[in-house]
């Protein structure tokens, strides 16, 4: 991001055509009821999801509302910190903000009782990455362990043998 | 399309480039609009509205733009409309500015859509840290790596599909005046050397950040009789949206654009697209994006888009060219990116597409989409009205 002190940049001709003027916003969010229970659950080393009554999928987050069905969410359902990597990005670029060393791996991961996927680091050597992978969250200590996604590190093999495509493949 | 005729009976864009420093935001719009003007053969005292849009107002920094630009576009004292549907938004925009001429509110409608992306830093706008989540990447780029992943494994396809096409529409940018990226000596060796960001998404695969903009005259039939030169006619338009996530969601070939396609083809009376569209200006920002969207909209069966790629059925003189403009890999003014699709197509119908012309094409499909892949926007036009 850009940084205000440093002075405008000046064309060959000793002309200023353009200034670096960053921007910030402050604001609160307010987690609401079901991601608020969810950030709780994190903290205490549980992944909280939510069942929709009708369609009966298990969403991880929860979000209060079924996104398919447009209902209230029904009874909440612990699911298991692992889970099946179903697809991934193998990050070469650097930015603002970065945690991972380059080159790292994101991806999607469809943990075990959960019917959405959720986007989280990997670590794992890039080239031994695979398409159903088996993942298992590592865990901040509990003593620093934040009200966030964060409250996980990252996923690490699980060392089992990879999940069968069919078992995967709704959640691409 | 239902309601009166509409016609395209002015067509204008800029030159697109990584830096326009000529001109302003005001200016850069300005170019376009009056390019349009001039083709419709009417001065901005003609028009009775104008319909605008760009990417979100965080891009440039420059909070409802469309305010400052009413002096600019003649829209003094007019009625201005400003649509937002992230990066479908240029079709989107067309599409409503569409709808103010069939549904009989005006006669003669103006609609520009822009980004000056030298004055913003797009790729930073779209990864600012998101409340309770860890930082995962930066860009778009990152964002739809995963899903060209899930698209290679899931048909098959070959592994230098998506080189074939960042080749290709850099050899029809070639053919086209207006498009930014001018790379004449592109070829698969360059495009598999260039450095890989996003793995499986090369830099040469992806799209560049342009400054550029879009305008278009839609009128009625009765006020096209007037125009110069030979309209193209709006003989379809549909937009559909779905969540970013939801369970089962299929990521590579959203419903929202099967829904989406099946609606405009309803409209214009097109029950086999390969063989009714002449050509389609689709909206391809990551080179595999066009072998999916090919599926998506009922061009190829499903897992078998790359195979028309790898063909040569998608390049000029092919059998369903697409992107001859060389499309969003070499031009990408975001906000206009997606109606420069829909003017493409317009041009091509008209016959006005210069060096990238497809001979004799008489209906053509023009497609946006955006966000995650859930904003799908698309119109057919046509040489003939009926
Ligand atoms: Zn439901």
């Amino acid at each position: 991001m850009s940084d205000a002190s440093k002075p405008a940049k000046k064309d060959a001709d000793g002309e200023v055509r353009r200034i670096k003027a960053p921007v910030k916003l402050d604001y609160t969010v307010t987690a609401g009821l079901a991601l608020s229970r969810f950030l709780k659950g994190v903290t205490a080393g549980k992944l909280l999801g939510q069942r929709c009554g009708v369609c009966s999928k298990v969403y991880v987050p929860p979000r209060g509302g079924c996104p398919t069905c447009g209902v209230g969410m029904g009874e909440q359902v612990e699911v298991k910190d692992t889970g099946t990597l179903t697809t991934f990005c193998i990050v070469n670029v650097p930015f603002e903000g970065q945690t991972m060393k380059l080159p790292y791996v994101y991806g999607l991961i469809a943990l075990d009782g959960a019917d959405n996927a959720l986007h989280h680091l990997i670590l794992a050597p890039p080239e031994e990455v695979r398409m159903g992978m088996r993942l298992r969250a590592e865990w901040v200590p509990p003593e620093s362990r934040p009200a966030s996604m964060e409250a996980i590190r990252w996923f690490v093999p699980t060392g089992e043998p990879d999940a069968p495509w069919d078992s995967y493949k709704e959640h691409l | 399309m239902s309601g009166r005729a509409c016609a395209i009976t002015g067509i204008g864009q800029t030159k697109h480039a990584s830096k326009r420093d000529d001109v302003s935001i005001a200016g850069l719009c300005r170019e376009a609009a009056l390019r349009a003007l001039e083709d419709a053969g009417l001065s901005f005292a003609d028009i009775d509205a104008v319909v605008i849009g760009k990417a979100p107002d965080m891009f440039e920094g420059v909070m409802m733009p469309e305010l400052y630009l009413a002096d600019a576009l003649g829209a003094v004292g007019k009625p201005m409309m400003r649509v937002h549907t992230a990066g479908s938004v240029g079709g989107s925009t067309a599409i409503v500015a569409a709808h103010l001429i069939s549904s009989g509110v005006h006669e003669r409608v103006l609609t520009v859509s822009f980004e000056k992306q030298s004055e913003s830093d797009a790729m930073w706008a779209l990864s600012h840290k998101y409340p309770f989540q860890p930082p995962l990447m930066a860009g778009a780029g990152g964002f739809f790596a995963p899903i060209v992943r899930s698209y290679i494994k899931r048909s098959g396809a070959p592994l230098d599909t998506g080189i074939a096409v960042a080749v290709k529409d850099r050899l029809h940018a070639l053919k086209n005046p207006y498009a930014h990226l001018t790379l004449p000596e592109i070829s698969n060796d360059m495009v598999k050397a260039s450095p890989m960001l996003w793995d499986p998404i090369r830099y040469l695969e992806t799209c560049p950040s342009s400054d550029g903009a879009c305008a278009l005259v839609l009128t009625s039939a009765q006020a096209a009789r007037r125009a110069p030169g030979k309209p193209a006619w709006v003989r379809g338009t549909s937009m559909r949206t779905e969540p970013a996530v939801f369970a089962g969601r299929d990521q590579v070939s959203p419903r929202a654009g099967r829904e989406c396609a099946a609606d405009v083809y309803r409209q214009a009376g097109v029950s086999n697209p390969s063989k009714q569209i002449d050509v389609a200006e689709i909206y391809v920002p990551f080179s595999w994006f066009e072998p999916m969207w090919l599926e998506n909209l009922g061009f190829a069966e499903v897992n078998q888009g790359w195979q028309k790629t790898m063909d040569g059925s998608t390049a000029l003189g092919g059998a369903l060219p697409i992107n001859p403009s060389g499309g969003v890999l070499s031009s990408n003014p975001i906000g206009a990116s997606g109606m420069l699709r829909f003017a493409e197509a317009a041009m091509q119908v008209r016959g006005q597409a210069g060096a990238h012309q497809v001979d004799g094409a008489r209906m053509a499909l023009g497609h946006a989409y955006g966000g995650a892949s859930q904003f799908f926007s698309m119109w057919i036009v046509s040489s003939e009205r009926e």
